[in-house]
């Protein structure tokens, strides 16, 4: 997703007034990105909490300002700085978390974004998670106001269209209930289930904007007195998951079942590539029809 | 200057009152800082310049500052650490104009300052940039960071003040973490640092106004905690508001301060 965020921000962003920022990474990435802006992007070197300050300083004298990283040094380093610089003045600034959830693998756990939407939801930070690199071009157009877009990469079924962009998407149709995926994990949804007849699998929604988003009435209508599965490559407390069913709960449209494959950390204290701990939390796509087929035999047995 | 050291005087007995009035500790670090606010802000700063309290811990100071520009009132100092009020102890970055960023936890406002310097570079604006630190401040490995970005930078519109009273939050600064030897460390980042008396206006303005060609200029105030008050240079001055008394005796002292 990293040449695509770069080709939507020459495309929406090389404007006077964007600044871009970098905590001293982009290479084979963000090259046309840096000799587009000319002075106006920064290798900020190894500083994160200064990269934060400056970008709010340079919000503050009317820029948009995108800074970009990899996902935890640009999140959980500089917090306090996001936090009281970016937050409290309520500044146009982009953080461009680049490797959300598992996707940095095998460099492991101090590259991993695990909590990310939720320590920054709770500062009040609009989160995105493209789930497609198509979505990117819109994403970008949206900067307004403190934002954390996490990058990953996506999956996309072969032949298959991807919909136009929107915090909310159905992309596989099914009868079986529900699935609101974040992110990129939509996409490995749809491909593992595609196969499935509509009333043996359920529809599967990629939720691109996890918490600052009416949800849809179509996708609460399909989850009335069926299962409702989350899938999260984010840890429980403040995913996608929580933030779903308090708002559910408030609307008082409930399923009749929840379940829930967020992220698990280290559950066996090892360590290797995105697949391999994707499979540890049943976020890979076998387990997800496993999951799927699981549930529809049972229920079948039960009727 | 007969104009402004009366002007002075004033704003040093209003945060005196300001303080007392509140029951409000924190005085040592506005009264070591006061004069050096004051003569940035009446005689050397333009409007368009930036200012940022990046020790906002002393808010008293730069809230009667601005009241004694004429940007807040009487009525607005009242309701200083009141309920519903714009003047929280640690200032807010909204509400006051002036005030760009909300400040207190130490070690933010140099980056912040660097980025309006780098803004206003870009903008092609011939404005200033002013940031005040406290001494125990730069323990915070952030400033450093900023620092070796203006400097890489060669933000030659910024200057960073430092309040060196050499008292923090639990003991003297050269007994926690050493800050005494602040001036070369900083000048060894390559950036134009100085040392001046930090309560001697004429030679805070001369600091101020002495160019910085192609780096950032620091300027170290060597200042006494508190000064004027019965605890100068003692630590009960970061925290102790002051009693009737000792704040009659306070009240004494300024209205009988002689400017050098």
């Amino acid at each position: 997703m990293r040449k695509a965020f770069a080709g939507a921000v020459l495309a929406q962003c090389n404007r006077p007034d964007f600044f871009f920022l970098t905590g001293d990474l982009g290479f084979m990435a963000l090259e046309e990105v840096q000799a587009s802006f000319g002075e106006r992007f920064i290798n900020m070197g190894v500083a994160e909490q200064n990269m934060i300050g400056v970008a709010a300083g340079l919000a503050r004298e009317s820029f948009r300002v995108i800074a970009y990283s990899i996902a935890p040094f640009c999140y959980a380093r500089p917090f306090e700085q996001i936090r009281n610089d970016i937050c409290l003045g309520k500044l146009p600034v982009c953080l461009v978390g680049n490797g959300g959830g598992y996707a940095y693998g095998h460099m492991g756990p101090t590259h991993h974004a695990l909590e990310d939407c939720a320590a920054m939801s709770a500062l009040g930070v609009r989160v995105l998670v493209p789930a497609f690199d198509d979505d990117l071009p819109a994403l970008l157009t949206q900067i307004d106001g403190p934002t954390y877009l996490r990058l990953g990469y996506e999956v996309r079924p072969a032949n298959q269209a991807v919909p136009q962009y929107a915090p909310w998407r159905e992309l596989l149709p099914g009868n079986g209930g529900a699935i609101a995926a974040l992110g990129p994990i939509a996409g490995l949804a749809w491909e593992a289930l595609l196969d499935l007849d509509l009333d043996s699998r359920p529809s599967v929604w990629a939720v691109c904007e996890p918490a600052s988003v009416e949800i849809p009435s179509e996708f609460s209508r399909q989850i009335e007195g069926k299962t409702l599965y989350v899938l999260e490559e984010h840890v429980a407390q403040g995913g996608l998951a929580m933030n779903l069913t308090l708002r559910l709960a408030e609307h008082g449209a409930l399923p009749r079942q929840l379940i829930h494959r967020p992220a698990l950390g280290y559950p066996n204290g090892r360590f290797g590539s995105q697949a391999f701990h994707r499979a540890q939390c049943g976020l890979d796509a076998a387990s997800i029809r496993s999951m799927i087929t699981g549930v529809h035999h049972a229920s079948r047995q039960q009727a | 200057m007969t104009c402004f050291n009366e002007t002075l005087r004033l704003t040093k007995l209003r945060l005196l009152q300001l303080h007392y009035e509140a029951n409000c500790g924190h005085l040592g670090g506005n009264f070591s800082c006061i004069d050096a606010l004051m003569t940035l802000h009446h005689r050397v700063m333009k409007p368009e310049d930036r200012f940022i309290l990046s020790k906002g811990h002393s808010a008293g100071a730069l809230y009667t500052t601005l009241w004694s520009l004429g940007h807040l009132s009487d009525t607005d100092l009242k309701s200083f650490i009141q309920d519903n009020s714009l003047l929280p102890g640690h200032p807010s970055g909204s509400g006051i104009p002036g005030l760009l960023f909300s400040t207190g936890s130490l070690g933010h406002g140099p980056s912040l300052a660097a980025g309006l310097a780098v803004a206003l570079r870009h903008k092609r604006l011939n404005h200033q940039v002013f940031c005040l630190c406290s001494d125990g401040e730069w323990q915070e490995g952030s400033c450093w960071e900023a620092l070796n970005f203006s400097v890489h930078q060669r933000l030659e519109n910024l200057t960073i003040l430092i309040d060196q009273n050499g008292l923090q939050g639990f003991g003297r600064t050269k007994q926690i973490v050493s800050c005494e030897d602040l001036l070369p460390r900083i000048s060894a980042f390559g950036a134009n640092a100085i040392r001046v008396n930090g309560h001697d206006h004429a030679a805070i303005e001369e600091a101020l106004r002495t160019s910085s060609e192609g780096s950032p200029r620091i300027i170290i105030l060597e200042t006494t905690k508190g000064r004027g008050l019965h605890f100068a240079d003692k630590l009960e001055s970061h925290y102790l508001p002051l009693s009737q008394e000792e704040y009659l005796t306070a009240r004494n002292f300024f209205e009988q301060e002689i400017f050098e």
